[in-house]
């Protein structure tokens, strides 16, 4: 597996990774703006509606057709959020070169409607078809209103928002639904042509063919780029520090089981020297099935029906999240802090710091196994101007110490507590 | 040991029966970090009424499952735990025909493969330990009641079926999990834990006579008896009810509409039938089909709308469903695309393009290793060889995908299920 990084002109770049492995190639281009309330929003219905017709296939059967005959190809709006930087744009997947039918290239013809997508919009009067924003915005404010649908997910959020409500990372990747009701298709035109202009692009490639046919195969994109103005740069998030007490929030919702959510702030983020060790101790407290909370918390107490924490590599955040009955969040909350002192404490063995570091490990390694894993893995540090792969990154964690590990510990500290309950 | 290529795929799989009657594949992949093996027993959620030792036997709903929690557990602690050790992510899963145990690993991949083989065939329960799990699972049963997307796919199984044991969900009720005790849960792997009901497929770079090794090393050498399952007598082909309706808190409509489709026997013919029931669902209401971009054009579905066919033994159903503003409108259009299909003919085109989208779609979902040792798996379990299809799928003319929308997409034959959106249930 070889990856090349290139910058095609200032602000665009392509990450391109050559490997046999797959029988797919995967495709993907994307913008990279600040994540801001004013702008989230529209960032996001920005490839909603890029993906509903271009100037050659105006609507989506005919677009569906196009992808159909490069092999049941797909490419489908990304929004993500990486730190403070959204990501839009689009990524796909196709058949390798290697498996069709007659012998015939996929990845040209791909990069082509990708291009196309990007580029030629299908357009009335000059901006886009009103229709189409009408249709996508309203699909736009469902998809932020059916967030409280899976009530885990939800929490996360919630506790998100409410721990980082004056950071950009309080904001969410989809932006809120009162900036979607607002969109018209004069402001996400504008908005369109900003992102055109000025964001940094992300281009990526893993498949099969070498980085000179891949960086040919995109020169429709690159090309098709304005370029006059200048690129905005990459912004690393600000720290901050928990509130000596930390906040408390609680909502009711018409749930049977009670969802229990806690932020803490690590003191570390992905550009830190600090972030493997930080890495290991969130796979030590929450992260795994040999984990404290797993271990303790669910089985031995079965306070909860899961417990876990997460990291988000780019933010000094780390979230715990927890199915607890009602009756019991007290006494759950209270051993999820415990088992969180016990890593501060270095009261873990080795066994446990070993289960730990291998299951990091090979989650890291296994990201080269799985062709959107890498996509995802390589666009975040493309965010973040970072150029460390998953193996190298594997190494690092490998070399932590228990002193470091524990010092990545005792930097964890409760910021927001958010509890969603049933109706009384 | 038989190895077998399959040039289209650009794959080889290793296949060897043991004494015991246990089938094992490799797909041997190189260059991988990771290796896969799925340790599969021919038994699911739907297997509730069976014949053992000569008596039939009827279980609570949820044993399958159940079983599946409590396999973790080993005289000497928990083999989750051990795997997670050894840096193997393992899991399992029980669905309506199969339960399944598998783990990844980037190393020690015979030691996983051990312990995989190990605690998945030797049983060990104890009431304390059964007690435990009822509170486990009750929650998890909780969890799927506040799932709106659960909720409507059983509502929709109700709608259909009449008695198939299809429409009892996998993992019981409250009340279903209470009447299971360790003596069900030995009687239920006695009877489905033998290795002739069982199936070990694996993807990776490994040796594959090593892992015929350690299966023999590890497994009993004898078979079980065979069993006989009962499901209740075949059902009618027309849908039980024709809708069903609940009211939970979401933000719009979720529904699920099926059509109810004959089952399917064993072997090639199992394996041509899911393959037309995929192409017959992309041509009826697929992303690329002109019924598909008509409701998402009219807003009555998005992005979340999905679709596919589904084949188990004795039943078979194509489904699609998502978020909508008005469910029966999706409903009335897709019996109209039906009916229009039938008349018509499939446009030869679509039809074409349609084929070359799916192919592409197999072809690249291979990709994933637990896609094809689960996929493997359960055709082993049909009777056919998964890595066959790229032939099958050639033979598929328009003519047998028009055949199945005439005789599956009637109104006799659909039932739609919705989840309103309210405070009360």
């Amino acid at each position: 597996m070889k990856v090349t990084q290139i910058t095609l002109r200032p602000g665009v770049h392509l990450t391109a990774v050559q490997t046999r492995k797959f029988k797919s190639s995967m495709l993907g281009a994307a913008f990279l703006a600040p994540l801001t309330e004013g702008e989230a929003a529209l960032n996001a219905l920005v490839p909603m509606v890029l993906r509903r017709g271009t100037a050659e296939h105006p609507d989506l059967e005919s677009l569906s057709a196009a992808l159909d005959e490069l092999y049941g190809g797909t490419l489908e709006p990304m929004v993500r959020k990486k730190g403070e930087t959204q990501c839009v744009g689009f990524v796909g997947s196709f058949l390798d070169d290697a498996y069709t039918l007659a012998g015939e290239r996929v990845l040209e013809p791909a990069a082509e409607l990708l291009a196309e997508l990007l580029l030629r919009p299908y357009t009335q009067d000059g901006a886009f078809c009103p229709d189409y924003t009408r249709q996508e915005r309203g699909n736009l404010i469902d998809r932020i209103k059916a967030q409280v649908n899976d009530k885990r997910q939800y929490a996360q959020l919630r506790v998100v928002a409410e721990m980082c409500g004056e950071e950009p990372f309080g904001v969410d990747r989809l932006g809120s639904e009162a900036a979607a009701r607002d969109i018209d298709a004069a402001l996400l035109w504008a908005q369109y042509q900003k992102l055109l202009r000025s964001a940094r692009v992300e281009l990526y490639y893993c498949g099969s063919a070498a980085p000179e046919r891949v960086q040919a195969a995109f020169a429709p994109v690159v090309e098709g780029l304005p370029r006059e103005g200048e690129r905005m740069a990459l912004v690393r998030p600000a720290k901050r520090a928990a509130p000596r007490k930390p906040r408390r929030v609680e909502e009711q919702l018409d749930v049977t089981q009670g969802k229990l959510a806690m932020g803490f702030r690590t003191n570390a983020d992905a550009w830190d020297g600090q972030y493997p060790a930080l890495a290991l101790v969130n796979a030590i407290y929450g992260g795994t099935t040999t984990s404290k909370l797993f271990l303790n918390v669910r089985e031995r107490l079965s306070l909860c029906y899961y417990a876990s924490s997460g990291l988000m590599k780019y933010k000094d955040v780390m979230l715990v999240s927890s199915g607890v009955e009602f009756d019991k969040v007290g006494q759950a909350e209270g051993e999820i802090l415990s088992q969180l002192y016990k890593c501060q404490t270095g009261d873990f063995s080795d066994d446990e710091l070993e289960w730990a570091r291998r299951s990091v490990v090979s989650t890291l390694l296994t990201t080269l196994d799985a062709q959107s894993r890498l996509e995802d893995y390589w666009l975040g540090q493309a965010a973040a101007g970072l150029t460390e792969g998953p193996d190298q990154l594997a190494a690092r964690v490998e070399q932590v110490t228990r002193e470091e590990a524990v010092a990545a510990a005792q930097d964890l500290i409760l910021d927001t507590v958010y509890f969603l309950k049933g109706r009384d | 040991m038989v190895s077998k290529q399959y040039p289209r795929l650009g794959e080889t799989v290793f296949h060897e029966i043991l004494e015991n009657g246990l089938h094992v594949y490799v797909d041997r992949r190189r260059d991988f970090q990771k290796s896969y093996a799925f340790f599969a027993t021919n038994y699911g959620g739907m297997d509730m009424r069976f014949r053992l030792e000569g008596a039939w036997k009827n279980t609570p709903a949820g044993v399958a499952h159940f079983l599946e929690h409590k396999m973790f557990d080993t005289q000497d602690g928990n083999a989750l735990q051990d795997l997670a050790a050894n840096g193997a992510s393992p899991n399992a899963f029980t669905s309506s025909a199969i339960t399944g145990y598998f783990f990844e690993s980037t190393e020690k991949f015979f030691d996983n493969l051990r312990i995989l083989l190990s605690f998945v065939s030797i049983p060990w329960f104890t009431p304390e330990s059964v007690d435990k799990e009822q509170g486990i699972i009750g929650q998890e049963i909780r969890m799927v009641e506040d799932d709106p997307e659960n909720q409507v796919f059983y509502a929709l199984m109700e709608c259909l079926y009449d008695h198939h044991p299809i429409r009892v969900p996998i993992a019981g009720t409250q009340q279903s999990i209470a009447r299971i005790t360790a003596g069900t849960l030995y009687a239920c792997h006695k009877a489905f834990y033998n290795p002739a009901n069982m199936v070990l497929t694996v993807a990776g770079d490994v040796d594959p006579a090593q892992v015929c090794a350690v299966a023999r090393e590890i497994l009993p050498g004898q078979s079980g008896q065979p069993i006989d399952r009962d499901y209740g007598g075949e059902e009618a082909l027309e849908a039980a009810q024709g809708e069903k309706e609940l009211t939970m808190e979401v933000s719009t409509p979720i529904f699920q509409l099926g059509f109810k489709c004959d089952p399917a026997g064993t072997g090639a013919e199992w394996l041509r039938r899911s393959l037309t029931g995929e192409l017959a669902c992309e041509v009826l209401l697929g992303s690329s089909s002109p019924l598909y971009a008509r409701l998402y054009g009219e807003g009555l579905i998005n992005k979340n709308f999905g679709y596919g066919f589904e084949l188990y033994p004795g039943c078979a159903l194509l489904a699609a469903g998502g978020e909508s503003r008005d469910p029966r409108k999706v409903r009335d259009a897709v019996l109209a695309e039906g009916e229009r299909l039938a008349r018509e003919g499939v446009d030869p085109a679509l039809f074409g393009r349609v084929k070359k989208g799916c192919y592409g779609a197999k072809v690249r979902g291979l990709n994933s290793f637990e896609h094809v040792c689960i996929e493997l798996a359960q055709a082993h379990f049909a009777g056919v060889e998964y890595f066959t299809f790229p032939e099958t799928f050639d033979a598929i003319t328009p003519s047998d995908v028009e055949e199945c929308i005439r005789s599956w997409v009637t109104p006799r034959r659909c039932g739609l299920a919705v989840v309103r959106p309210g405070e009360e249930r």
